[in-house]
This record gives structure tokens, sequence and C-alpha cells, in this order.
């Protein structure tokens, strides 16, 4: 017995006591070997459209995130005053700020009516100017004041404080404080005819605790909602009143687009799905000569479906798979390019991709199997 | 024979024809109605971002400094300069008329309210509501319940024309007034129409028609400021530049470009005296989330167009590969490689202009429901595009059949026959 008929045998007594699965795997294993060409025409349509649709569900998760960061740029949606104009008590901010716990920006502000040297009345606030940086992006300032006795001018106030850009003095109840101009804001609103001093000279100079925390607190509006409450429970000497204008207009515009995103997305992946369902039907057709020795062969339509289904199937997970990472990429770069910051990856899309790729396969397959299932084997074989 | 070719491949084949035909049609659809929808967004979001109130203030140009905290106006009442409210209209002469969607002018007066015996200091503020306002032939109604949507009344609003007022909400609980009560303010008894809730300062104030204001303070046609409701382009370099500055033809293009700040230019130009300037809280942030919404759509656009290619190219090889033995007959009969992808393109280009047009159609009507779903407003897509989605759709399938063509002219007529490959 020579080396080749003993391997010979063994293969054969292998093969013959192989389950009758490997058979199945056998025959779904060469049917993507053997016609190489149409089976990664195949795949490729699924990855395309399993990328495309997953980029488009992970900006529409994503990207009302990212343009609510855009809104916050607006400024405070929460003010927080004392009742009754009352001013706030002395702990407030740090109060806020753990409210908040990072999710947002708060100012203080602090008003009072001045006079200048030529007995001009002027409004003079008390803030926290690194604060306001973060709060207020809009203010148009040449210089941020940084020193003890530097103050921000507004650019209608400058003309009356200090025409020359030189040192200047302004009097409350008698008490005068000495300034000198670090930079002017300019805004368009009451701001320009202000004087902005830090807190600290300003509550030194009038002794007046600030009236007024501006809060810019992040998240959708229930979070909003939620942290408003807070610190309604924790703050019960201030009264919290929300920037309606601001938040509305969030509300109206973000609607819109999360509404015009969806129909887009909608329709993209409809497109995808029918490029695939058109690709995949026509490789299923071309292979129904495999399908008439079958079926001559005398497999039961139960197999004949469980092939096909199963084929379908594998190819809708692996197209879908590979899809998602390539469409998360695709929306990272999208991100990039437009928010300059990435999409987060969002792995609840997944479930949804794959079951859409497994269900746009299955239905390719099964459609043109259930048609051909009516046509005898001998018509199909014989090429009519 | 050629036609017939074609014309006979159309008649018996329709099933197959007519699922490559279904698909460039759908891709056309989407590809139309994106374009569309792209093209519009931004105005339509423009719009949209208008509901957070105006961005542009025009205030006298020789004005004292404000004097407000909280919204309790320091300033003594005749202090500084007005505005004479006979030039408001003009605001619709400006260039940019189009783009104005509203202005309100404001008048604070500081008044006496008195309610069961009790006095208390309030600020009165005179505005428009909807008032109706003519400039030339062009009549229009304006006021702030165009300009700031936020403001809501419970009762009703007051005509512009009466003596009718709006109690702020914190105001009128104090009180304890509703709609329908009369308050006495500065010596005159008037009828509260209805409460308003602003959540700003307003809530603590009396809201009522201009002319009121004006009679109180004794004043008529004095106006403080004028806040202006302004379609806007996202500032750029240009924007930014001062206009004394330009040369000639920059400085047209400046002064014929919506930006905040050309507009408050033309509005300075038409109001004698006045000051006008954005608004930075609202311009400065709308022009950064208008820039980022239609990169958006833009990006999204493009991935429709992709997708809505590869379904176009997918289903035309599809369609020519069941054609194999087509293709052996044509060659067994002697008909050479050029002559068979003409046939091919022939077909292709039909079904192209046919699905191309329809999808158009199709697509032009898809955007209209968007846009009326979404935005309440039209979506109109301009025929000029026609010709480009048309010429699209044809170089789409061509690129899309091409591959398939060559495969198939390439191959031998016996397999090609006997069914094998």
């Amino acid at each position: 017995m020579s080396v080749f008929e003993s391997s010979v045998r063994e293969v054969a007594a292998r093969r013959a006591q192989a389950p009758h699965s490997s058979m199945f795997l056998r025959m779904m294993l060469r049917a993507a070997v053997l016609r190489r060409g149409r089976a990664a025409a195949a795949l490729l349509a699924m990855i395309v459209a399993a990328a495309v649709a997953s980029a488009m569900l992970n900006l529409y998760v994503d990207a009302q995130a990212k343009l609510r960061r855009e809104f916050r740029n607006y400024g405070a949606n929460i003010v927080l005053v004392g009742r009754n104009s009352a001013s706030l008590p002395p702990d407030e901010l740090p109060q806020v700020e753990s409210v908040l716990a990072g999710r947002g920006v708060a100012a203080p502000f602090a008003l009072v009516v001045a006079k200048t040297s030529d007995s001009q009345p002027l409004v003079v606030a008390g803030t926290d100017f690194a604060r306001v940086r973060q709060l207020d992006r809009w203010w148009s300032v040449s210089n941020w004041p940084t020193a003890q006795g530097d103050a921000l001018v507004g650019v209608r106030a400058m003309s009356a404080v200090s025409p020359k850009n030189l040192p200047f003095e302004l009097s409350f109840q008698g008490r005068t404080i000495h300034l000198k101009s670090a930079g002017t804001v300019q805004t368009g609103a009451a701001e320009d005819s202000r004087v902005y001093l830090s807190l600290g000279d300003f509550a030194s100079w009038t002794g007046v605790p600030p009236s007024t925390i501006e809060i810019a607190a992040a998240g959708s509006p229930e979070e909003i909602a939620g942290i408003m409450h807070q610190l309604e429970q924790a703050i019960p000497a201030a009264e919290v009143r929300p920037v309606r204008q601001i938040m509305e207009g969030e509300a109206r515009v973000l609607d819109k687009t999360r509404a015009t995103l969806l129909a887009a997305a909608a329709l993209i992946i409809l497109t995808a799905a029918l490029c695939v369902l058109s690709t995949l039907m026509g490789w299923v057709f071309d292979r129904r000569r495999d399908f008439a020795i079958m079926k001559a062969l005398g497999a039961s339509d139960r197999l004949l479906n469980g092939f096909f289904a199963a084929e379908a199937a594998t190819l809708g997970a692996i197209g879908g798979a590979i899809g998602f990472i390539f469409g998360v990429g695709i929306a990272a770069w999208i991100g990039r390019v437009n928010f300059h910051a990435p999409v987060v990856p969002r792995f609840s899309v997944l479930p949804f991709v794959l079951a859409g790729s497994i269900m746009v396969t299955l239905l390719s397959a099964i459609l043109p199997i259930s048609l051909l299932r009516r046509v005898q084997p001998a018509v199909i074989l014989r090429g009519e | 024979m050629f036609a017939r070719l074609v014309y006979e491949s159309f008649r018996r084949q329709k099933r197959r024809k007519l699922l490559a035909g279904a698909a460039i049609t759908l891709g056309v659809t989407v590809a139309t109605a994106m374009i569309a929808v792209a093209t519009d967004i931004g105005d339509k979001i423009n719009r949209e971002l208008r509901t957070i109130g105006a961005n542009l203030l025009v205030t006298p140009e020789e004005d004292t400094l404000d004097l407000e905290i909280g919204g309790v106006n320091l300033k003594p009442q005749s202090d500084g300069a007005f505005l004479n409210e006979a030039d408001l209209p003009k605001i619709k002469g400006t260039f940019w008329h189009n783009n104005i969607t509203g202005f309100a002018p404001m008048l604070p007066v500081n008044t006496v309210l008195q309610r069961d015996g009790r006095t208390e200091g309030v600020t009165l503020l005179g505005t428009y509501f909807a008032k109706q306002v003519a400039f030339g032939k062009e009549a229009f109604s304006t006021g702030v319940r165009s300009t700031n949507p936020w403001w809501r009344v419970s009762g009703a609003w007051p005509d512009d024309g009466s003596q009718d007022v709006l109690l702020g909400e914190r105001l009128a609980t104090r009180l304890s007034a509703k709609p329908g009560d009369l308050v006495t303010v500065s010596g005159r008894e008037l009828r509260v129409s209805g409460i308003l809730s602003t959540g700003g300062n307003e809530d603590d104030e009396i809201v009522a028609p201009i002319a009121l204001a004006q009679a109180i303070l004794g004043k008529p046609g004095a106006v403080r400021r004028v806040y202006v409701s302004a379609l806007t382009k996202p500032e750029d370099a240009l924007a930014r530049r001062d206009p004394k500055s330009m040369s000639g033809p920059v400085y047209d293009r400046w002064y014929c470009s919506p930006y905040p700040q050309s507009i408050a230019f033309q509005l300075q130009e038409a109001i004698p005296h006045s000051h006008a300037e954005q608004i930075r809280q609202v311009a400065q942030n709308e022009g950064a989330v208008l820039t980022r919404i239609e990169g958006l759509i833009f990006l999204v656009t493009l991935a429709a167009l992709f997708a809505s290619a590869l379904a176009v190219s997918a289903a035309m090889a599809t369609a020519i590969f069941e054609r194999r033995s087509e293709v052996g007959l044509m060659k067994a009969l002697g008909a050479g490689g050029a002559a068979v992808a003409s046939v091919f393109f022939a077909e292709a280009m039909l079904l192209a202009l046919i699905g191309g047009l329809v999808g158009f159609a199709a697509g032009g009507f898809l955007a209209r429901q968007i846009g009326r779903s979404i935005f309440n407003s039209q979506i109109t897509i301009s025929p000029v595009l026609l010709p480009v989605i048309l010429a699209i759709a044809v170089i789409v399938a061509f690129t899309g059949s091409a591959a398939a063509i060559r495969k198939a002219v390439g191959l031998d007529p016996v397999f090609a026959l006997r069914g094998e490959l």
C-alpha cells in the first residue's frame, strides 16, 4: 500500500465520518471561493451600504451633542438672581459650581451706578474675568485685564471715563477708586456703556456683593431642567430663571436640523439597501444552476432555503461588521472636518446596522429563491 | 437594425429594464432631493435662527451712556438723544430690505403705577406689537410678535393703536392683576389686555403701544432704540474690514453682501443721526451655527450622491451580467465588440435619460415635502439643475456598466452560449 493510497483512504474515511454539517459549510465556502468576483462584489456592496448607514446613524446621534456645544457659545441659558431684588448670599458661587459639577460655566456679576471724575453717572460691574471669558465668547475684547486696578472699559464708556486712555477714577458713595484701562470690550449691547472690574477690586471699593450669576449649562433640555431643579433646591435664597430666548431658539434650530438629518439618513440608507438588494439578487439568480443541481440531487426545499439564507446572513453579518468600522471612520472624519472634534463611535448603533444588513441580505436571497422554487430543475438546467 | 435591437430589448425584457430603471430613478430622486435641500438649508436655518432675536441694534448717534441695571432705567427721562419714529419705515428702503425680517422700536419710560392705593415705580416699555407700516407702495407688518417669538402672552396682544397694555408676569403676580383689569399709570387709566412672559427683564415691566409711551413722556415720535432682525451671511475676512479703507470694487462687494456689518452700515445711512451695530451675542454665534449646519448637510449630501451613484452602477452591472448568452449569440452571428458595446451603451443612455427625468420630478416633489413638513416653507429646485442631473445620471450609468460591458464583450461566445462562467 503506497503512501498515496493510504492518504486517500484517510481522507475518504475522514469525510465519511465527518458530521453532516461540514458538507453544508463546504458548500458555502466553495460557493464563495469559486465565484470570487461575484461574491466579492456582493460583499463590497454590503460593506459600502453598511458603512454609509452606520456613518449616518452615528452622525445623527452625535451631531446634536456637537451642535448643542456650538449653541453654548450664545452664553447663559440660566440666570440666578436674589429673590425680590436682594443680593445673593456670599457662598453662592461654590454651591452653583458643585451643582454644575463641570457641566457648564457660571460667572457672577455685581452692578452699581458710580460717577466719573466729571460726575457723569456710569454703570460699573464687578465680575470674574476668567469665567466671563469662557461664558461670553462673543465679547470682542482688545486685552483682558489681569492686574489689580485694571479695568475693562466698554467702547462707548471709554470716551466718558478716559478719552485719552489715561488712568481714571470713579467714585461710589464718596469712596474713590483709581483705575487704569487694560482694554476695551465691544458687544453691541449694554456692556458697551459699562466699566468692568475684577470682583476683588469691586468688593473692596463698593462692598456690594454679586446680584446675579449667569450660567451656561450644557446638555439636553431635560438635563438643563434637572440642573435648574437642583439649583433651586440647593440655593433657596435665589430665584432660578431660564433664559427662554436662547433655550427656545436652540430647541427650534436643533429640531429642524435633526429632522433634516433624519430625512437624509433615511434616503441614504434606503438607496444603499437597494444597491445591496440588486447586487445580491443578481448573484443568487446567477446561481440558479447550483440550485437546480442541488434540487435534482434530492435536496429538500428546507435545506435549500437554509443554505441560501445562511449564506446571505453570513454575508450580511461580515459586511455589516466591516462596514460599521468604515462608517465610524467616515463619521469621525466628518466630525473633524465640520466640528473640529471627532464624532465618538456609538456602539449602540452596531446592533441596528447588523440587523439591518442581515435583513437586507436575507430579503435579497429569499426573493429570487421563491421565484425559482416554482420552476422545475430540468427547465433551469436546460438553460431556458 | 441597431434601433430595432434596442427597441426590442426594451419591449421584451420589461422586468429587467424596469429593475434597472427603478434603480436609476431612485438614485436620481435621492440625489435631486438632497441637492435641493442642501442648497436651501442655509436660508431655512437662517430664518430659524432669527427666533433667537434681533441681531442689529440702531441707537441715536449722539446718545449718552445707558444706565440700566436689571432692566431698570436710571437715566433721566428726557436725557440723551432720540430717533424719529417717522424715519423707521426707511429701514425697508435699504439695499438688503428683503433680508430684514422685522424690526421693533423701543421706548422705555419710568412711570408710577397705582393700584389698590399702592404706588410703585415701574418701567413702561413702548414698542410695536404687529404694526402696519408702509414704505412707498410696500406695506408690511412688524413688531415684537415677529422679532421676539419667545414672548408669550396669556390673554390678548394689545392693538398698536389702542390704550391697552401688557403686564409682565412677575409684576402681575405682585399686583395680583389679570387680563381685563384696569391699572393707573402716571395718571392714565389703562386696560390690561394680557400677561406677558419673556423670561427677561420685561417680566417686571409694563409693555405698551409706542404711541402711549410717547404720550406719557410728552415726546411724540421719540424712539430710544430699534431692534432689527436681519438674515445675514456668516462673517469672513472681508466683512471685518473697515469700509473706509476699501477701494471701489472691494467696497461694492462688501456693500452688496449681507454681512451684519454692511447691513448695519446701510441702516445707519437710511436713518438720520443714528448709529447701528451688530448685537454680537446673536450675530456672531449665528454665523458659527449656520456654518456648522450647512457643512454637515453638505457632507451628508455628498454621502447621498455617492450612495445613489453606487446603486445605479450596481443595478446596471447586474442587468448586463444577466445577458451574457445574448452577447454570445450576437457575437456568434458576427457582431464585433464595438457593435455589442454600442447596443448596451445606447440602452444605458436611454435608461438614464428616462430614469433621470422621472427621478428629477420625484426628487423635486420629495424636496417640497421635506420643506413643508420640516420647515413649513417651500423648497423649490431650479430647472437649471435638470441638464446637470441628467448628465450625471448618464455618466454614472455609463461608468457603472462599463466594466460589465467590457467583460461581456471579452467573453468567448461558445462559453457564453453554453451558460458556463
